[in-house]
């Protein structure tokens, strides 16, 4: 690592710390496997309508569990469905539920609760940690499991949500709105007591002392003062939450209470390839949708992995 | 160590807020939704008075805060309530036998984490520099990221369907071929996370002098790394135990369900679908208690362990 940040500071000390931080994680090989996999899987999610081959509804039972072919790379599954595309589909549903859990659990709930915690302290921070308690405490799968299977009706019979879901054409939006808000409720609260413990020291440190003292606002000195020096944190904090927000997404639809048919999960997919009898004839309908979930959650825990080498100093 | 006493009340003492908060959550959850176990078990064609007389013998139309009210009175007189599935029966008898084979089938997968992943450590860190380290570690990482869901339908195709080694799905106790697959499902995901702290703690004692003194005394590399490397490292392997425990109850849940193995995993489910109140009820908070003790017992074997961790709030500065 000497030779590397040698060079880096021949390259040009403009950089900023998490420009530095990115391009060390460039050198790293497994690091920028894992980033490709990661960004074709989002891309072909966020442009299903236009990579998918075929739609994921698209029935044609003279055809059904067919091998590979020309037309259907992957085969097809009990209804003549193409696999490929419905995997393509299966994979615009994890990047909706990963993108929008990282934004409101991750970013939102345990960053802003993990500062309030940690700079207010007192009574804030005791019922912050608290309510953090009692969702730590709560067995998290079955939870989740009973927040979807009882929720989901009440959800979609909002007026609002029909409104929300004809204006961004997604089919089933109460269905990931549930999903993505259980898992914000449980999944805030890890992050937010790391922040709060590196807010807590920060706190006492001679700058946040120099600011208070020069008259600085609350807010200037959340924002300019303390969050610049716990985005490494929360960065590494984030990615390692990645894998195990897809795979709980995965898990509930498996149960059948997460994204319901006609949407396509690769929960839906493993649970419909996982059965003994489909399994012995036609194996392949588990092995796609295993191999891409397991080679997903692979790339985000290394990812996570050579983020954390990268972001904390002391680990390396 | 004066001070852990007050520190172990203070945390025991939050204990039953905690629960009492848990059931809350618990309790309106599990009520908000639509329908009732009384409706599910009477099905489609359903006579409204029945209805309505069970649902008031059961208490079910009372206000909600009145329900939790004499559900909290019950459980502080040691009765969980009836289940609305079993005919009545208590929710502890349905309860506690369940739990005692996910508890064994838990156990099993625990010993198969540590007892594989902390020799794999010693060994990666022992090979630290030639290519067997980063293998080791990266072939265990991948074994972290496969869904259990995803693990035990591929060994059911390779053991079973293609090898005819074990069978498809049962359960026969600890000393039984039926549990050779859940069990190893189940500990797969954890023996990275075990590897990974114990090749960071060997390398870490590796360094130390008492280690250069044993070898330069003539100890074989054997016994320096078994009696002076193995046994500091061990020491903090404590911390992981308890979140190798949860991978492997939430683990636990999809094999059981994969495999018809009768524990918890399975009986959760059955009870969310069926809305069964007090089954649903009875689950969380024997689990919650039993991982809040957890965490407090590794807590304090922490400080036993290395007296240099100072307790949050105990008067030990």
């Amino acid at each position: 690592m000497a030779i590397d940040t040698a060079d880096e500071r021949a390259l040009g000390a403009t950089h900023s710390p998490l420009g530095l931080a990115f391009r060390r994680l460039l050198r790293k090989r497994i690091a920028v496997l894992a980033l490709i996999f990661i960004a074709i899987f989002y891309f072909c999610g966020l442009f299903a309508p236009l990579v998918a081959p075929h739609s994921y509804t698209d029935q044609n039972l003279d055809s059904v569990f067919q091998g590979p072919s020309l037309t259907h790379p992957l085969g097809t599954d009990s209804l003549g469905r193409d696999v490929l595309s419905r995997v393509i589909w299966a994979s615009r549903t994890t990047v909706i539920v990963t993108l929008a859990t990282l934004v409101t659990g991750g970013l939102v709930l345990s960053v802003s609760l993990g500062l309030l915690a940690g700079y207010m302290g007192g009574k804030v921070d005791t019922v912050i940690m608290r309510v953090g308690d009692v969702f730590f405490a709560l067995p998290g799968l079955p939870m989740l499991i009973l927040i979807n299977a009882t929720l989901k009706p009440r959800v979609a019979d909002q007026a609002w949500i029909k409104t929300l879901q004809d204006w961004l054409r997604v089919d089933g939006l109460a269905d990931y709105i549930l999903i993505f808000g259980a898992l914000s409720l449980f999944a805030w609260v890890g992050g937010a007591r790391v922040i709060r413990s590196q807010i807590l020291a920060l706190r006492e440190t001679e700058y946040v002392e120099a600011a208070r003292a020069m008259g600085a606002s609350t807010w200037r000195i959340i924002f300019r003062h303390l969050l610049p020096n716990v985005s490494n944190i929360i960065i590494v904090s984030l990615s390692a939450g990645l894998g195990a927000i897809a795979g709980t997404e995965i898990a509930l639809t498996w149960f059948g209470v997460g994204i319901h048919p006609p949407t396509p999960s690769f929960g839906a997919m493993l649970f419909e390839g996982g059965s003994i009898r489909t399994l012995q004839v036609h194996p392949q309908l588990l092995l796609v949708p295993a191999a891409v979930v397991a080679a997903l959650i692979f790339a985000f825990n290394l990812l996570g992995d050579a983020l954390t080498d990268v972001l904390t100093p002391r680990a390396r | 160590m004066q001070g852990i006493l007050p520190y172990i009340l203070r945390r025991l003492l939050w204990v039953p807020l905690i629960l009492f908060a848990v059931s809350f959550v618990a309790f309106t959850i599990a009520r908000f939704g639509p329908g009732d176990p009384i409706s599910v078990a009477m099905g489609q064609y359903r006579n409204p008075d029945v209805l309505e007389r069970v649902r008031h013998e059961k208490g079910l139309d009372k206000p909600l805060l009145d329900q939790y009210r004499i559900y909290v009175w019950n459980v502080l007189h040691g009765d969980l309530g009836d289940s609305y599935r079993f005919g009545g029966r208590p929710v502890s008898d349905i309860i506690f036998p369940k739990m005692w084979v996910s508890a064994r089938l838990g156990l099993v997968a625990l010993i198969i984490t540590f007892g594989l992943g902390i020799p794999i450590g010693i060994l990666a860190a022992l090979k630290q520099g030639s290519w067997m380290d980063p293998a080791t570690i990266g072939t265990l990482l991948f074994f972290r990221s496969v869904p259990v869901l995803v693990s035990v339908p591929v060994m059911l195709l390779v053991f079973t369907l293609k090898l005819h080694w074990f069978p498809a799905a049962g359960w026969g106790g600890i000393f039984d071929k039926h549990i050779v697959i859940p069990a190893l499902a189940i500990s797969l995901p954890g023996i990275a996370g075990v590897a990974r702290l114990m090749r960071a703690t060997t390398l870490d004692a590796l360094k130390e002098d008492y280690v250069r003194t044993a070898r330069a005394k003539g100890l074989p590399e054997f016994a320096v790394v078994s009696r002076h490397v193995a046994r500091n490292a061990l020491l903090p392997m404590t911390t992981v135990i308890g979140i190798s425990l949860v991978t492997v109850l939430e683990g636990a849940f999809f094999a059981e369900l994969l495999m018809g193995i009768p524990g918890i995993g399975r009986e959760a489910f059955d009870s969310v679908t069926s809305r069964d109140y007090d089954v649903i009820l009875g689950l969380t908070l024997v689990l919650a208690t039993a991982f809040i003790l957890a965490n407090i017992v590794i807590d304090i074997a922490y400080t036993f362990i290395d007296p240099r961790v100072r307790l949050q709030g105990g008067a030990a500065s």
